[in-house]
């Protein structure tokens, strides 16, 4: 396999005669990050990746597909999205000085649709007319079905039926853009089932369907291609954030699903060995219950969905089900560069319990006008506690990864949010 | 490298027919009941056994072969269970084989599961989702216990890629008859026979095509061109369709019967 190391973010270097790509933690040879990454698929997948590193490779040359790329950034997405500045949250946040980044104010209302309109012009340069994409919190689904809508591509979206039910909105934002939503009820009805059945299609389908994974996880050069569209992110943050305070931040946040959003913040501060990164899991009902989705703190490596990672398993290696008030965050793996992070220490990751989110939901909502999505709220609460260790001289970057719309369900059972004072809700209204 | 598989095949071909390989998880409907439908297999003339390893997340699997391992693990079938049913098999008669995705085996400890697979007496493992790129341990702890490294190539798989997966491959070349995964299905795939003649420049190993095969019909147009015939999904449905055991071992029997009457050139 060649291997061209082109991300803007990272370093070149020429090892004795072998292309390697460093950044301050990590070094990437094919694929791996460290013992982590690889290619853990079926034969029959083998040549649709291949096709997929190469159209990367040759996309990401070719001036007309970066100026496409920047084009929909600018006036589809609505790239560069703004730094806020938190002052009345940061006052939750040992007074650090807090900004967030509004990846909730891109079309679609996350961070997703900055990977999906990538792949989807590699989609069509590939020669292919039909996306498929596996979604858990929705917004990657919603994403996906709006980049197939604006190029002419058909769309199937595979689900966990629990999760069809917690983010309903999005089920039916995406059936509106034209896309087929496929209600997956194996195993445990999450993220990692609507994964298995995605693969199951793509491996029948690859000839005229290219499988849009949604986060920084999967066989190479997924990881790669997804931080690659992510990376606009911290590229974005840096220089925003050297215009506010003439400095770089002491610390980098995100919440860690798969990682996506985590992975295009940290990137853009991969090199700057002052600026801490640190990304939150999801701990559920607290990690010492079993019911979370603590990766790092309880998952140990091994291969899962075609690369090596830290997974929840059992001592024969099944995977544990994971849980998860987020959607989004409720996945028994994660992304390769994130587990070799770990080990080398250049990351920091905890978990962060479904109750510590939801009080960050509304502390947000509260204090700044915005409701951030569930996910987003852990990556909140992190910066609480970032904040209060770091004190009120440090500066923080949240990435605010997305808007709450979907959530307004589950927040309204779990606060116990009712009809509003003085007005009967009649049944069926 | 392990002799078993070659005997198998070679006793095949002085026979004029093609090897019958069979698939069935072990624990599948329970680990006793799982060691008395292989073994009514070997009666049949199956000459060699795939005993899967239930796992979590079968991505390479369909609905047949995904419920019965669902059905296994909430049984309880671990990997120890997978090897103690190995044990028990007739490995007198039939080459005896493990399919499992990578994570298990890699969890086992590679040598520690190649050296217990040999001890219980079996020849070879298929590996369906571990790439030659990643197989360097899993390489060397085999070859020191002479256990069978068996990988797939499918027919998306340029020439290039064959060389690279026979050149990790022993005992026989696993080629997939079709793009997606298990599952009966009408006819076998078109792409199956360009596939083994592509592969059969590229390797003197025996080539084995499995996937969507099921009847005896389609295995006599599959001992047509290649050297041994895998059939999984369509064993699976037998038993999920038998009202209790004995009905299952009839079916069973029934369908290895026909298949080994198919293979015959
Ligand atoms: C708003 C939001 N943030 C974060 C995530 C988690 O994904 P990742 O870790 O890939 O950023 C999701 C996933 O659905 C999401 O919708």
């Amino acid at each position: 396999m060649i291997w061209l190391p082109l991300v803007r973010t990272q370093r070149c270097e020429i090892v004795e005669g072998e292309q390697k790509l460093t950044t301050a933690g990590s070094t990437v040879t094919a694929g791996h990050f460290g013992p982590y990454g690889g290619r853990f698929v079926p034969e029959a997948l083998t040549a649709a990746l291949d096709e997929l590193d190469s159209a990367f490779r040759s996309a990401i040359m070719d001036p007309s597909f970066m100026t496409r790329l920047a084009a929909l950034e600018r006036s589809y997405t609505g790239r560069p999205s703004p730094l806020t500045r938190a002052e009345r949250f940061a006052e939750h946040c040992g007074g650090a000085r807090i900004y967030l980044k509004r990846e909730d104010l891109n079309h679609t209302g996350s961070h997703k649709i900055n990977n999906a309109i990538g792949q989807a012009l590699l989609t069509q340069r590939m020669g292919k007319s039909r996306m498929i994409a596996e979604t858990g919190a929705g917004q990657h689904g919603v994403a996906t079905a709006t980049a197939a809508a604006l190029l002419g591509l058909e769309c199937t979206v595979f689900m966990g039926e629990e999760d069809t039910l917690r983010q309903a909105l999005n089920v039916v934002r995406m059936q509106l853009l034209g896309a087929e939503v496929i209600s997956v009820t194996a195993g445990s009805r999450t993220l990692k089932d609507a994964i298995n059945e995605a693969m199951r299609d793509w491996v029948a389908s690859v000839d005229r369907t290219h499988y849009v994974l949604g986060t920084v996880t999967g066989p190479a050069p997924f990881p790669e291609i997804v931080r690659y569209f992510q990376a606009v992110v911290g590229r974005e943050a840096r220089e925003q954030i050297k215009l506010a305070e003439g400095r770089l931040p002491d610390a980098v946040v995100a919440c860690v699903g798969g990682g996506s959003n985590a992975i295009g913040l940290f990137s853009g501060f991969m090199d700057d060995a002052d600026v801490q990164l640190r990304g939150y899991e999801a701990g559920g009902d607290g990690v010492e219950t079993g019911r979370h989705a603590a990766r790092f703190a309880a998952g140990s490596p091994g291969v899962l969905h075609g690369a090596r990672t830290y997974v929840m398993q059992d001592e024969w290696g099944q995977t544990i089900a994971s849980h998860s008030i987020s959607a989004g965050l409720d996945y028994p793996g994660v992304g390769p560069e994130h587990s070799w992070l770990h080990d080398t220490g250049r990351a920091k990751y905890e978990p962060i319990n479904d109750d510590e989110a939801m009080a960050a939901l509304a502390l947000l909502s509260r204090t700044e006008g915005i409701i951030p999505a569930i996910e987003t709220a852990h990556a909140l609460a992190g910066a609480m506690r970032v904040g209060r260790e770091l004190g009120p001289t440090a500066v923080i970057i949240v990435n605010l990864s997305g808007r709450g719309d979907k959530d307004v369900a589950t927040a309204a059972r779990w606060f116990g949010i009712g009809a509003p004072a003085g007005i009967e809700m009649a049944e069926g209204r | 490298m392990s002799r078993r598989l070659a005997e198998i095949f070679s006793r095949a071909k002085s026979n004029n027919r093609a090897a019958l390989i069979g698939y069935l998880p072990a624990g599948y409907p329970t680990a006793a009941a799982s060691v008395e439908l292989m073994n009514t297999m070997v009666d049949a003339g199956v000459d060699a056994i795939e005993v899967g390893l239930p796992y979590s997340d079968p991505l390479m699997d369909g609905a047949d072969i995904q419920f019965a391992v669902a059905a296994a693990l909430a049984g309880g079938t671990t990997t120890d269970v997978v090897l103690d049913v190995v044990s028990r098999l007739d490995g007198e008669r039939a080459a005896l084989l493990v399919m499992s995705y990578w994570n298990p085996i890699e969890r086992y400890g590679v040598a520690r599961f190649a050296a217990r697979l040999a001890a219980a007496g079996g020849s070879g493992v298929i590996t369906p989702d571990l790439t030659p790129e990643e197989a360097g341990p899993w390489s060397a702890a085999t070859l020191a216990h002479e256990v069978d490294t068996i990988f797939l190539v499918a027919p998306s798989s340029t020439d290039e890629r064959i060389k690279a997966v026979v050149a990790k491959a022993s005992g026989f070349v696993y080629a997939a008859s079709t793009m997606g995964v298990t599952g009966a299905r009408r006819q076998v795939g078109a792409g199956a026979e360009p596939l083994v003649t592509r592969a059969r420049r590229l390797t003197d190993l025996p080539i084995a095509v499995g996937l969507g095969v099921s009847t005896g019909a389609q295995a006599r147009e599959v001992a047509g061109y290649a050297d041994g015939v895998i059939v999984g999904s369509a064993f699976v449905r037998c038993i999920r369709a038998a009202p209790d055991l004995s009905a299952a071992i009839a079916a069973v029997r029934g369908l290895a019967g026909e298949l080994a009457e198919g293979v015959r050139r």
